[in-house]
This record gives C-alpha cells, structure tokens and sequence, in this order.
C-alpha cells in the first residue's frame, strides 16, 4: 500500500482530526499523510526494525509489537479509526484480529489483495496459482499466508457482526466500484460494530 | 564521530536542605557534575544523562593524562555521536548518596564530624530528581530538551516526567522498568546480606576502622552481573571453557572461564565502589514505583507527565524485559501521550543498553536528530 494515490483513497475515509491506530503501519507513510492533510493523531503498530526507523524519521510515533501477541495493550474504543491495510493477509489469526480492530476502534478500515480480480482467475483457469503485481509471489514462498476476495471479506464481517459502512476496490489508483470483485486487485472496507 | 576530548568535572555546593521522600533531609550537600556541548542562547538545547546503579557524572570523554577514563555512555555522547555535543548541551550529574564525589556515605556528616557510613538518609529516585532539578536552576535551565537514562537512569528520566512535566520536552527511557519485580529485589537483597555480613563492614562505619568490605562487594558484584548479561550471550562468550585442560577436582580453585570472569569483574569492582552507596543504591531502585502513590494503577500515575516519550527495551534483557517496558507503553497510551517504543532483538541481555548495538544507535541518532529540529 505504498503508491501514493492509493494512500489518498484511503485517507480520504478517515474523518479529520481522528485519533488513528494504524496496524502494520510499515514505514509510517499513512500516518505522516494523515497527520500532515487531515490534523490526525495516532501511532503505528509494526514488528520491522528498519520500518520502526523509517516511522520515527518521519516523526511519526510508532510502537514495535508483533500483531499475532494481539492488542491487549489498547482499551477498547481508544480510537476513532484502526487501519489494517495490506496487513490482514500476512497475520494467522485473521478473524481474531479483525475482532480485535473492531474492539479498539469505533470503526475500522481494512484493505486486502483481492484474490477475485480477473486475471487472477485467468490464472486460475489456466491451472495455476496467480503470480501478478499485487500478488508477486510464488504459491510456495507467499508471506501472504490468507487469501480472500471482496465477497469473503462481506461474509466474515457479516458473521462477526460488522456493519460495512462503505467498501470500493482499488485499481490503478482508482477506486472501482461496479463489480469491484471481478475489477479491482485491492479490497478496502469501512465498518463499525453495527 | 568524535569523542568530546578531555572533559573535567566540576561540583557545585547547594547550602539549603534537601528534602528526601523518607521524611529526612540532606542539610547541605555537593553535586559533582560534567557538561559536553554548548547551551545555546535559548537554552533549550539541553539534555540530562542520567546514571545507572554503578556509574557516576563521567558519561562521555576522557581526563587529561587518563586515557583509560573513558566515559561510560562514550559510545553514545559526541560530536557526530547519537547524542551529537555539536547539536545539545549535554549534562551528567552524580547523585547523593554516591561514591563518586557527591555528597554520599564517605563524606563528612556536618552533625557528627565523622564520615555518614551507614547514617546517610536512605534516598530515593524522586530525591534524586529533585537535586539534579536544583543543578539545572543553578545553570539557568527551566527546560531540558530531553531526558535519557537506561535502567535505573530510565527510571529518573520516568520520575523527571511525573514530577516535573514541564521540564522536560522529551523522556527517553531504556531497558528500564516501572518498578522492580520480587526477583530483582530478591538479588538485590542477595548483594546486600552479602556486603553487610562482611566482617569488615563493622555496621556500616568501616571507614572508621580503615577496612573495606571487599568480599561481599565482590559477591554483590558477581550476582549483579550474572543479571546483566543474558544466558546466550554467558554461552557465547564462555560456555562450560575451563581455565586449564582438566577437571581440577577443587572446589576453591577457578576452574571454569566464567569463574574467572566473575571474580575479576568482583574485584574491579571492589577496588573502586563503595560498600554503603551500592546498598543505597539498591534500595532506591527496590523503591522506585511511580503507581504505588496511585492504587498500583500506572496510567494513573502517568495522568500528570506532559512530555513525548521514547522507550527501548531488549528482547534478551531478563532483568527488565520487554514486558516492563510494554507496561509503561501502556500507561502512556492510556494517557493519550506521545509515545515511540523500540524492541531490539540484541543477543546481550541488559547490558545492551551500554554497547552500540547498530539499530538502537540508529533508533537514537534519528530520535535526537528530530529533537534537534525543534531547538531554536
């Protein structure tokens, strides 16, 4: 979730002046946007010492905490906002986190690889696990240990209660959203506990 | 990176009582204190270093015609250094109670005209931090840039944040802890029984009978060491290596390389600290506990610091792990404080915080450089 105007569609979600955890925060650049367009207070959740640095050369107040431990260290409803961008899909308690988002913060927004976007399923059809710009892996060698489409992410949330406020899929630094399953190869979603 | 050069120490004499949280009072005592760097015009661009259990004021460069005494966060203070003297006014204050130079057990009690010994007032962090403030009055400076300590050091810079928020724009705390575990003071007491069962401590009052407890500021020093380093890094750095090429079948000899390693480090030690400052001072740290006043409640305690904050802790420190510092990270975010925590996977224990481990120089260096932006 690093180009830039993929940043801006998403803080464009964040409501002026929140207070904002952001959860797998990498090199701070998020936050820095936030704090710099959107008078946005917060700190960053990351594991990476060299993000930690990145973070902290930016000024941006960062915490260095593996996520998998879960987020006891946060009261509930602490935040306006808990971001969990391009994150969700490398943690091995999936559903546990995204309940734990929505514990700390009064609404949450995730953003994931779509593994639904078209070529994908060419690839597929094809008779071969997807390797695209988004999902530059090999099946076998994939930090991305979870994969899920715009439809699965509707299911899980439903399940856990959660309202989505408002979702899009993003493609070429363009929010997508008619049939954001088939055409977009990022999923980004909005909610609260409903 | 360069070293600050020959420093000198400098003291300074303060006439009016101390008051000490125990309900006692210092009368009038000396602080013995070392500056690197320049106080600019606005002065603020100063930051205090605060010692650990065994150091003193000497933090950074070397006396003239000494060039062994290097300070003991050199590594750290310099120009070009993390702590760059080139950007900040660097202040190093030995704390009473000492024994190196202070106002501390060794010196003469104004009431009785005899060294304190064991009749120095028990003395705590807050005390501390309260006489170093009065320095800093003294110097002109109403506030620091920033306050750094490790251990017992991050325990000052946390105290200096509680009792005076204004004073300080930024609390640097590493390897530290929000208040002992019963283990630590469990080794703690340890050291002490050892020290005062010397039969040459004599109460405390040895000074008088021209002994030093040697041997049980040796044992104290041994205890307190096997805490500072890790198992792995003990393991790397000895194993099971044995002195000679056998088994010497003694039970008095040195025979394995840590033995050795032990009791030099204990006899070093013995040679140049004071038997009644180390139980001072292990006393001050078993006090140490900012949430006490508060119900045991930490965020509580933390309602009243203003400051931004920086904490480190080492994934191999055992004595104050990582937990302890999530802690105070904690009561920080409950506070809604300003709050930066680094976690550095070092090998070496609690004694990382001394050696210049490349990320948390790195993590310092950018730390510092952003306070340096905001000096004028």
């Amino acid at each position: 979730m690093s180009e830039r105007k993929d940043i801006e569609l998403i803080a464009d979600l964040v409501p002026v002046g929140s207070r904002v955890l952001d959860l797998g925060c990498g090199t701070g650049e998020l936050l820095a946007h936030l704090r710099d367009r959107r008078q946005c207070t917060g700190y960053g959740i990351e594991i990476d010492d060299a993000n930690v640095l990145a973070c902290t050369q930016k000024g941006v107040d960062v915490i260095q905490l593996n996520l998998e431990d879960g987020l006891a260290i946060f009261e509930d409803q602490s935040f306006d906002v808990v971001l969990q961008l391009d994150t969700l899909q490398h943690l091995r308690n999936t559903e546990r986190m995204l309940k734990e988002t929505a514990r700390v913060g009064r609404v949450g927004i995730v953003s994931f690889p779509n593994f639904a976007h078209w070529p994908n399923r060419v690839q597929i059809a094809a008779g071969r696990m997807p390797v695209t710009r988004v999902l530059p892996y090999q099946w076998y060698d994939t930090p991305n240990i979870r994969v899920g489409t715009f439809k699965d992410f509707e299911v899980l949330a439903g399940k856990n209660g959660l309202r989505v406020q408002e979702s899009f899929g993003i493609q070429d630094g363009r929010a997508v959203r008619t049939l954001p399953n088939l055409r977009a190869s990022v999923a980004v979603f909005k909610f609260d506990r409903g | 990176m360069g070293s600050v050069g020959h420093v000198q120490p400098q003291s300074m004499h303060f006439a009016e009582p101390l008051p000490l949280k125990s309900g006692a009072a210092l009368r009038d005592y000396t602080l013995v204190y070392e500056t690197y760097g320049t106080l600019n015009a606005a002065r603020d661009n100063a930051v205090l270093v605060c010692h650990a259990l065994n150091a003193s004021h000497h933090v950074a460069g070397t006396y003239d015609g000494q060039p062994k005494s290097e300070g003991w966060w050199d590594n750290l203070v310099g120009p070009g250094k993390p702590l760059d003297t080139t950007k900040f006014f660097v202040i190093g204050i030995n704390n009473p109670g000492s024994c190196f130079g202070s106002t501390g057990p060794m010196q003469v009690d104004p009431a009785t005209d005899q060294p304190y010994g064991a009749h120095f007032p028990v003395v705590t962090v807050e005390d501390w931090v309260d006489a170093q403030a009065r320095l800093l009055d003294r110097l002109g400076i109403t506030q620091l840039a920033a306050v750094l300590g490790g251990s017992l050091g991050g325990m000052q810079a946390l105290s200096w944040s509680l009792r005076h928020p204004d004073r300080l724009r930024h609390c640097i705390a590493v390897a530290t802890a929000p208040n002992l575990s019963a283990q630590n003071i469990a080794f703690n007491e340890v050291a002490r029984r050892a020290i005062v069962t010397d039969p040459d401590f004599h109460g405390g009052h040895f000074y008088a009978y021209g002994t030093v407890p040697k041997r049980g500021l040796r044992v104290a020093r041994m205890i307190g060491h096997i805490t500072y380093l890790s198992d792995d890094s003990m393991e790397a750095k000895f194993g099971r290596s044995l002195k000679g090429e056998a088994f010497g079948y003694s039970t008095q000899d040195i025979e394995f390389e840590i033995e050795s390693y032990l009791r030099y480090q204990g006899d070093k030690f013995s040679d140049y600290f004071d038997a009644n400052t180390y139980l001072l001072i292990t006393r001050a740290l078993d006090y140490f506990d900012p949430a006490r006043e508060h119900g045991g409640d930490l965020t509580a305690a933390f309602a009243q610091a203003r400051c931004k904050f920086q904490l480190v802790s080492f994934t191999t420190d055992w004595r104050f792990s990582p937990a302890r510092s999530r802690e105070i990270v904690k009561a920080l975010l409950d506070n809604r404080l300003s709050v930066s925590y680094a976690e550095i996977d070092a090998p070496h224990g609690h004694d990382a915080f001394l050696l210049d481990d490349s990320r948390y120089h790195a993590l310092l260096r950018q730390r510092f450089a952003n306070i340096a932006a905001e000096v004028k």
